[in-house]
């Protein structure tokens, strides 16, 4: 406790000092290259990964780890297009898929010049074998996004030609067309797959813009232009444009910045924190580009609403009504990477409520002093004016624990005294799950603004939400209004489905709100050009249309 | 002294199991394991969180996950990474050689800066080049390697633009840039060692201009360098190899706790644990070579 209290101190000096700090002077977005410039085909990109990349199988795994340097060997069925990540694009499809009247059947189209790292043209066989490995996985086998495709009728997935897959639905599904470009669904070949159903756990071999070279554990994963690969750019040259890339695996803070200011490395695809930035920005100057993104990462505040009094909808009510999330995005944006005020959905993305309306719910309107003095009401309408519990967190200090501080001190001027209760992640996750914990600050990151995934945690907790849904409420109004959003394939009234249920969610029952959501700051060496930052870390990583520039 | 002999050999064997028995359970101990950390934030299902237990076996009770371990090590199978899935073995073996290799260097360095400018300070005592060398001990005790290497790499970019490079070539490949990567970690635990076996060399010095034994310091001088192999071995590497993003044995050790990896972290601390004990022994046997007065029985 007495360590945790000394490590909080600075944290806490950082929060004043950052209220009383001018905003940091030539962060303004930038980016290298211009629309106008050519490609320049050749070069070896060198990039930084943070963490190493536990199995070799995006299908199974959940981690950036793995995206980052093994993406680039590999297709998906769609991607988000590099030159606007907010729109869906045909990878190894030859177009946009057809859907019939009923919205049930998606008839797919594949391109019929797509090769395997072997040699070996990619058909339909290949993709159904790949999603029925995803959404029907056998025994043995983890898929932990299969849920995502719950729409998908058993043996829907049919190769109607060599190079034609249909998906038949048992019900009308919003996002599914959208979950066909996760980045998670590497193509991977159907005779691989009957040979071994785990091979592609330890083996590489798709159909992407770059082949494996080598992995040296812990140090780097190389890969190589693919000369046969079917990208083309719209001149008609062909992707990539590298010759190749290397990803170094540096999971120390300290040297993945020496190794972007001593040009070892030219980028990490994460992120970086403020300070970070500047420190890179001071020393590199105008050889170093920033590009700078809302990021579809967000810590909830979770009251346990198994443990009293945080079974009394007053209490949690007056726990988000107690944070004025304007002001912290004022002071945590300058030392940390959080930012927008938002509901469930991402601030400025498709599903956002707009401000005036997101600021009638609890907590989010712009009177921080009346939302305070109608918390305090509430904790003395529900008998808690002297509030004490312990504030479960995760021993990461980007952004957590300078999240966690300034909610806590929020708390505290409400007569609320919240014990920062810091744990390792693993100890927290083992807490989180058994439902350990009074009030835990909790955390989400997707790759695609899509309220199926972003509301996945809402779910009843002994239903759908088993495992994700930590306030361990169950509520079959909230399942009904969250399965039917789902359904709603018209985008202007699933909009408004959500914003009905934040209201609910956030609001009326309190069960569990952000508090800030990320944002996401990558400077980089500015010879690198053809990559857009977008609002994940998770798509947009295949390389295919990245360059060095002088 | 065969039979001295034979029983340290023996002792060494519930020595090691007593590293066994307490690695795993303080391990296991502390709440969540591998699987909650790798699916921590990502919304999946408590299903899959299940089957992945299931098959690494960690739904096994305690003692049954213990003799499955236990089996393996009296088979000299030291099991299978959970983080990567591939055997523990493999993933040491990439690393042994820079960890080696840097332990070395810094244990040369160590002696080198130790030795001459400990006899000094004796020989000085009391003098401003005493103190001079006393106050640059006490910096080596005081800051943590690390800490060392931290400031180190900030001054080499900060004034010359460069830094060492992140990747590992064997001496065997480019003797310059192997060197050139090590060099500054290599001085960051060799200065700290330094310290230790300065401070020691300068009191054994005194201690023997004082009793004017001066065959009996050269045998004394010979193990402080043993010590300062200990504690070279035992220390300093780990968090060290994280700031210069080393890929060696400490950086796998540290990226095996952030991760859980029980197999990992087990197999780690038993060959360290092995390595110490067996140190220790060659140690307490070089006494008898380097003093003819010791004698065990």
């Amino acid at each position: 406790m007495f360590n945790r209290q000394i490590a909080a101190f600075p944290v806490a000096l950082a929060l004043l000092l950052a209220a009383c700090t001018p905003a940091p002077k030539g962060n303004a977005p930038t980016q290298s290259g211009t629309a106008a410039e050519q490609p320049q085909p050749g070069g070896t990109l060198t990039f930084i990964v943070n963490a190493e990349p536990p199995s070799f199988d995006g299908h199974r795994e959940t981690t950036f780890a793995l995206l980052h340097p093994i993406a680039p060997h590999y297709s998906t069925l769609y991607k988000f297009d590099p030159n606007d990540l907010t729109k869906v694009i045909p990878d190894v499809a030859a177009a946009m898929p057809e859907i019939s009247a009923d919205k049930l059947t998606y008839t797919i189209k594949l391109r019929t010049d797509v090769k395997f790292h072997d040699g070996s043209k990619m058909t339909s066989d290949d993709v159904v074998a790949t999603y029925n490995k995803i959404i029907f996985p056998p025994t043995g086998v983890l898929s932990p996004r299969a849920g995502a495709y719950a729409a998908v009728d058993t043996n829907g997935i049919t190769a109607a030609a060599p190079d034609t897959v249909t998906f038949k639905l048992k019900y009308p599904s919003a996002s599914f067309a959208t979950n066909l470009a996760s980045p998670w669904n590497f193509i991977y070949s159907a005779a691989k797959l009957k040979a071994d159903i785990h091979w592609y756990e330890k083996n590489i071999m798709g159909t992407g813009p770059f082949t494996y070279v080598s992995n040296t554990k812990g140090q780097d994963w190389i890969g190589k232009k693919f000369p046969d690969y079917f990208g083309k750019d719209k001149n008609g040259v062909q992707l990539p444009y590298l010759d190749g890339y290397k990803a170094l695996i540096i999971t120390d803070a300290s040297a993945e910045v020496n190794a972007i200011r001593s040009k070892q490395a030219a980028i990490e695809f994460r992120g970086f924190t403020p300070q970070q930035r500047d420190t890179l920005s001071g020393a590199l100057g105008t050889s170093l580009a920033i590009q700078e993104a809302p990021w579809i990462c967000v810590n909830y505040v979770v009251p346990n609403t198994k443990k009293p009094p945080f079974d009394d909808v007053r209490v949690r009510q007056a726990l988000t009504l107690a944070i004025d999330r304007y002001a912290g995005s004022t002071a945590l944006q300058k030392i940390t990477i959080v930012k927008d005020v938002g509901g469930l959905m991402r601030p400025k993305g498709p599903f956002a409520q707009a401000d005036a309306d997101l600021q009638k719910i609890a907590g989010f309107g712009t009177d921080g002093a009346a939302n305070k003095a109608k918390a305090k009401q509430l904790l003395a309408d529900a008998g808690q004016t002297n509030l004490t519990f312990k504030f479960l967190n995760r021993n990461i200090t980007t952004p957590y624990e300078p999240v966690a501080l300034f909610v806590i001190d929020q708390w505290k001027q409400v007569g609320i005294t919240a014990t920062h209760d810091v744990k390792e992640t693993s100890a927290y996750q083992a807490d989180l799950r058994a439902g350990n914990f009074e009030v835990a600050l909790d955390f989400n990151c997707d790759f695609l603004d899509e309220p199926d995934l972003q509301l996945a945690k809402f779910w009843s907790a002994s239903g759908l939400g088993k495992g994700l849904n930590f306030a361990y409420y169950d509520d079959a109004t909230l399942d009904k209004m969250i399965d039917g959003q789902g359904r709603e394939t018209d985008p202007a009234k699933r909009k408004a489905l959500v914003a009905d249920i934040e209201k609910y969610a956030m609001d009326t029952k309190a069960y569990q709100y952000p508090v800030l959501w990320w944002y996401r700051i990558i400077p980089y060496l500015s010879i690198v050009r053809g990559w857009r930052i977008g609002s994940n870390h998770y798509t947009n990583q295949d390389l295919e249309t990245v360059w060095l520039g002088k | 002294m065969r039979r001295y002999v034979a029983g340290r050999l023996l002792l060494m064997i519930p020595t090691l199991v007593g590293v066994a028995i307490l690695t795993f359970v303080i391990m296991r101990a502390v709440p969540g394991d591998i699987v909650a950390l790798k699916y921590a934030g990502s919304p999946v299902p408590q299903s899959v969180i299940d089957d992945e237990r299931h098959q690494l076996g960690l739904d096994k009770p305690m003692w049954a996950q213990f003799t499955d371990w236990m089996g393996e090590i009296a088979h000299f199978d030291l099991g299978t990474s959970l983080w990567t899935g591939h055997p523990v073995v493999e993933e040491i073996l990439v690393r042994f050689p820079l960890s080696l290799e840097l332990a070395i260097i810094a244990t040369l360095l160590a002696i080198t800066i130790a030795i001459p400018l400990g006899v000094l300070a004796a020989v000085r005592q009391d003098t401003w080049t005493d103190y001079a060398i006393r106050l640059f001990s006490i910096g080596g005790l005081a800051m943590p390697s690390f800490w060392i290497g931290l400031l180190m790499v900030l001054a080499t970019i900060t004034f010359f633009g460069w830094a060492p490079p992140l990747v590992f070539t064997a001496i065997t490949d480019d003797p310059i840039a192997n060197l050139s990567q090590m060099v500054l970690p290599a001085l960051s635990v060799g200065y700290r060692y330094s310290a230790v076996s300065m401070r020691m060399t300068r009191s054994t010095v005194l201690e023997v201009l004082r009793e004017d034994y001066v065959r009996t310091a050269r045998a004394k001088g010979v193990s402080d360098s043993i010590v300062v192999l200990r504690h070279a071995l035992r220390n300093g590497l780990v968090v060290t190899e994280q700031v210069f993003n080393l890929n060696g044995i400490g950086k796998l050790l540290v990226d095996a706790v952030a991760h859980r990896d029980y197999t990992l972290i087990q197999a780690l601390v038993l060959l360290l644990a092995s390595v110490f004990v067996l140190i220790n022994f060659v140690v307490d046997m070089a006494y008898v070579v380097l003093d003819p007065r010791i004698r065990y029985s």
